[in-house]
């Protein structure tokens, strides 16, 4: 029986070896026990570092921020118990809580502080990077932040997962992050870049501990595989449900749903300095072209969520109730069109002067509905006669065409909430001189002051009257054109009770959870 | 194949090899062993080239792969600064300024010549680099999906073999039987079922309905079994067909029908003359399915969440992360190198026929 031998030989060295290469990557993953919390979401983290690791570690509870907020960007406490501004609104105080210790034991220094606030402040990702802070300094007990100017979203900025405060021991000799080493509610167990990160409660947390001891966040990119996992039970929380399986999952047994608003806008994004495009008529009939409340029913399954402002009702200090609300309205748009020389050529497509009205809208697929959200826009603009081609690409395509000025329509989702306060976010956005993520060749003098007055500590009526100004200048210039709002849904498995959803997107609560009984 | 040549020498050399190994396998060099020697030194030279060949082959394929990565990159649209920082810090934290602090960085405004000059030079000393992206080692960033393509890869290939080719052998022994004609249409419809939507099946009855096993993800040992299912259901359908067609062939063969009138047991025929046969034909198709496999599964590994090889490759792409596109690229390459190696030596291991013709006397 040689022959016989030598095939099973051969056969038997060639599986040893595809399958000795494999390593055992499968026998050491996350323990299937009854007692560990599976989250699920569509986010992949990149890197440690607090710029880059997409806010995961603050989300989870692992590290902290001097200063926390709640779900309507009121500010409280974090590591730092109290903060009081002096010297004219240009020196800033924090107290540091006294019985905050990291993970590795050692306690919560104001140098350890004021290092990873240094770091931040050199990171160009970090909005604590535009800050006009002059210098960190530690105190006793607590860190001093001097600035060149008054300041008042400071405490804000600080509540940016950039500014976590890291164990010194987490940095390696180079600076990177080589090991997450935070102050709270749970420990970092293993990490898995770029999908998989499982924590603990942690014993050194002086607050209430959490009911769920063990969670492991797992990233699936797909979103019919998410949902599948919801509906299989493999998943106890699963963010980044899509609208049409958020559907078929709100029959499936043993979950429910939970569902926000975030303050988030999907938005055109108009080159003001654009020879057609700046025309403010152009971009009123653009607007008015839109169906939103068709686009919103149809494409995100949530007709509520169709713009009728820029800043959706959950940013609610910004959101004015007495805004005329943007409408669908074709016929004003066309007039709109004819008073600017725009005239329909023999092709349908609207010519002035021999020029055809051609345009690109450029967007990306890192948020799903984006793309097809840009198909309908193009649809709704070719009614008007204006011929959009769209582009889909990398989102860094947007800011580069911005940059170097070839940039003419973008459509994206904008979080004006990155910090508590959506007034560090519109200071950028709507600088004078444009912002990648904002406005582009526009500018409007009493826009710049009115967010000069709020940030220099503007308050009462006054900050009132200024926020209103704001809203009433974007809706009636548009140099963004709102499309859609954004609602959050998670699925949360009958495992848990008590789960509820951060309209901020800065903390997933669940050290609030507890299992059912 | 050449099945009218090698019959012949092959009714020859199968006895005289079984003789040879089992006075190897005896430990000494007996009265016999010098007529095997020469056999013996002619298969020693022949896996001698081979591993040469294919030395030369594997350093040749590094070089050019990764130059050839590396111009790709360079001729893509797209600002690679841009593309880095998004990888980085994601659509909201993607601006100008970012980017231009990823530039200053990573030294991305020298020449191309000398940014490629610099990974040359890290590779003779093995260094991989750091990913743009992540700013870890490219080692430690591609051990993960290279073990988990692996992994998945051998997975699927054994459940393939074992399934096609028991029901290829099975179906050969009746060419137009009813097995053989139900084997057709499982082929057909193996193949023509897209793997996305039968993952997706396969979830669904295996992880909603049954709730036998894990529907996504990477953790543990069970959570391998549907991506490599739905890889092994397609493949399986093929292998069946390669093998029905291989073992028939030979079952019609001259040497065939000498070793049965011979008197040989139907089963000893199959497993000595048949299967050996095609063992050579059956592995070289291995080989280019378990390439395949590494390199081609980008669709399988997103629906199940697998960290594999295509799903880094995917990304370094979109982000213009160029030393783990070269790295993996690379990896790939020599994974492909390797895998030609084996099915060569498995080749010269099986195929039954003398490497030299003087052997024969």
């Amino acid at each position: 029986m040689a022959g016989n031998r030598s095939v099973l030989t051969g056969s038997a060295v060639l599986s040893a070896l595809l399958v000795g290469c494999t390593g055992t990557s499968g026998a050491d993953g996350p323990a299937q026990d009854a007692d560990v919390l599976r989250v699920v979401g569509p986010f992949e983290m990149h890197g440690l570092d607090p710029a880059t690791s997409e806010g995961f570690f603050t989300r989870l509870g692992v590290a902290e921020t001097l200063v926390e907020a709640d779900g309507d960007g009121r500010l409280e406490p974090g590591l730092a118990t109290a903060w009081e501004e002096s010297d004219g609104g240009t020196a800033w105080t924090f107290t540091l809580r006294p019985d905050a210790v990291f993970h590795d034991g050692s306690e919560v220094t104001p140098e350890a502080v004021t290092a990873a606030l240094d770091a931040a402040r050199d990171e160009p990702a970090s909005p604590l990077a535009g800050a006009p802070v002059r210098a960190v300094t530690a105190e006793p007990g607590g860190v001093r932040i001097e600035l060149d100017r008054p300041y008042a979203p400071l405490p804000a900025v600080l509540a940016h997962t950039s500014t976590q405060v890291l164990a010194p021991a987490s940095f390696g000799a180079d600076g990177r992050v080589e090991e997450v080493i935070g102050s709270g509610p749970y420990r970092v167990e293993r990490v898995e870049l770029p999908s998989v990160i499982d924590v603990v409660a942690s014993d050194g947390w002086t607050g209430d501990r959490p009911d769920v001891e063990r969670i492991s966040y797992q990233a699936v990119g797909r979103a019919e595989s998410r949902a599948l996992m919801a509906e299989s039970g493999q998943a106890d929380v699963t963010f980044g449900i899509d609208p049409v399986s958020r559907q078929r999952v709100e029959g499936a047994d043993g979950v429910q749903i939970a569902s926000v608003t975030l303050p988030r806008s999907i938005l055109l994004k108009v080159d003001a300095g654009h020879e057609v495009l700046g025309d403010v008529r152009v971009r009123q009939a653009l607007s008015a072209g839109l169906d939103r409340e068709a686009m919103a029913a149809a494409l995100l399954r949530d007709p509520e969520m169709a713009a009728t402002q820029l800043f959706p009702p959950s940013l609610r200090e910004w959101h004015d109730e007495s805004l005329p609300a943007l409408e669908h309205d074709p016929r004003t748009a066309r007039e709109l069109l004819a008073e600017a020389g725009w005239t329909p050529g023999p092709d349908g497509v609207l010519t002035r002067d021999g020029e055809r009205f051609e345009v690109s809208l450029r967007t990306f697929p890192d948020r799903p509905e984006l793309p097809v959200l840009a198909t309908a826009v193009q649809d709704a603009l070719g009614e008007l006669g204006v011929a959009v081609e769209v582009q889909v690409g990398n989102s860094s395509d947007i800011p580069a065409g911005h940059q170097d000025g070839t940039l003419e329509l973008a459509l994206y989702a904008r979080n004006f909430a990155l910090v508590p306060d959506p007034l560090v976010t519109l200071l950028g956005d709507f600088r004078p001189e444009g912002a990648d993520w904002g406005a582009m060749g526009w500018s409007d003098r009493a826009l710049t002051s009115t967010l000069a007055d709020l940030a220099g500590g503007a308050d009462g009526a006054t900050a009132d009257a200024g926020r209103e100004a704001v809203a009433g200048i974007l809706q009636a210039q548009l140099p963004v054109i709102p499309v859609a709002w954004y609602r959050q849904s998670a699925v949360v498995s009958d495992r848990v009770e008590g789960f509820t959803l951060d309209p901020l997107e800065r903390s997933w609560r669940l050290d609030e959870l507890s299992w059912s009984s | 194949m050449a099945a009218g040549r090698a019959e012949l020498v092959l009714v020859t050399s199968v006895p005289l090899r079984a003789a040879a190994r089992q006075v190897g396998s005896a430990g000494g060099a007996g009265p016999a062993g010098d007529g095997a020697r020469p056999g013996r030194l002619a298969r020693r030279a022949a896996i001698r080239r081979v591993l040469a060949q294919r030395c030369v082959q594997a350093v040749s394929v590094t070089v050019l792969v990764s130059t050839a990565c590396f111009a790709v990159v360079q001729t893509l649209p797209g600002d690679v600064a841009m593309r880095i920082a998004a990888g980085r810090y994601g659509y909201d934290g993607v601006t100008a300024a970012t980017a231009d602090a990823v530039r200053a960085e990573l030294g991305l405004d020298a020449p191309a010549w000398q940014q490629l000059l610099r990974w040359w030079a890290d590779l003779l000393r093995l260094d991989l680099g750091t990913s743009l992206v992540t700013g870890r080692d490219v080692g430690a960033e591609l051990a993960l999906p290279v073990a988990s393509s692996l992994q998945l890869a051998a997975v699927a290939l054994l459940l393939a073999v074992v399934v096609g080719g028991a029901v290829g052998t099975a179906a050969a022994r009746r060419p137009g039987g009813l097995l053989d004609r139900l084997t057709t249409v499982w082929v057909a419809g193996a193949r023509a079922l897209p793997p996305f939507l039968l993952g997706l099946l396969l979830i669904v009855v295996f992880s909603v309905h049954l709730g036998w096993l894990p529907a996504v993800g990477h953790g543990s040992a069970s959570s391998v079994v549907l991506p490599a299912a739905t890889l092994a259901v397609g493949l399986s359908g093929l292998f069946a067909r390669v093998t029905r067609d291989t073992v028939a062939q030979i079952g019609g063969s001259a040497f065939v029908a000498f070793a049965e009138t011979k008197g040989l047991r139907r089963r000893a025929v199959l497993v000595r003359h048949v299967l050996r046969n095609a063992g050579l034909t059956l592995v070289a198709y291995l080989g280019v399915q378990a390439v395949l496999l590494v390199e081609g599964v980008v669709v399988v590994e997103s629906l199940f969440a697998w960290p594999g090889l295509g799903h880094a490759l995917v990304h370094a792409i979109f982000w213009r992360d160029v030393p783990v596109l070269q790295a993996a690229a690379v990896a790939l390459a020599l994974l492909v190198v390797l895998v030609n190696t084996v099915v060569d030596l498995a080749g010269l291991a099986l195929d039954p026929r003398p490497r030299r013709r003087e052997v024969v006397p």
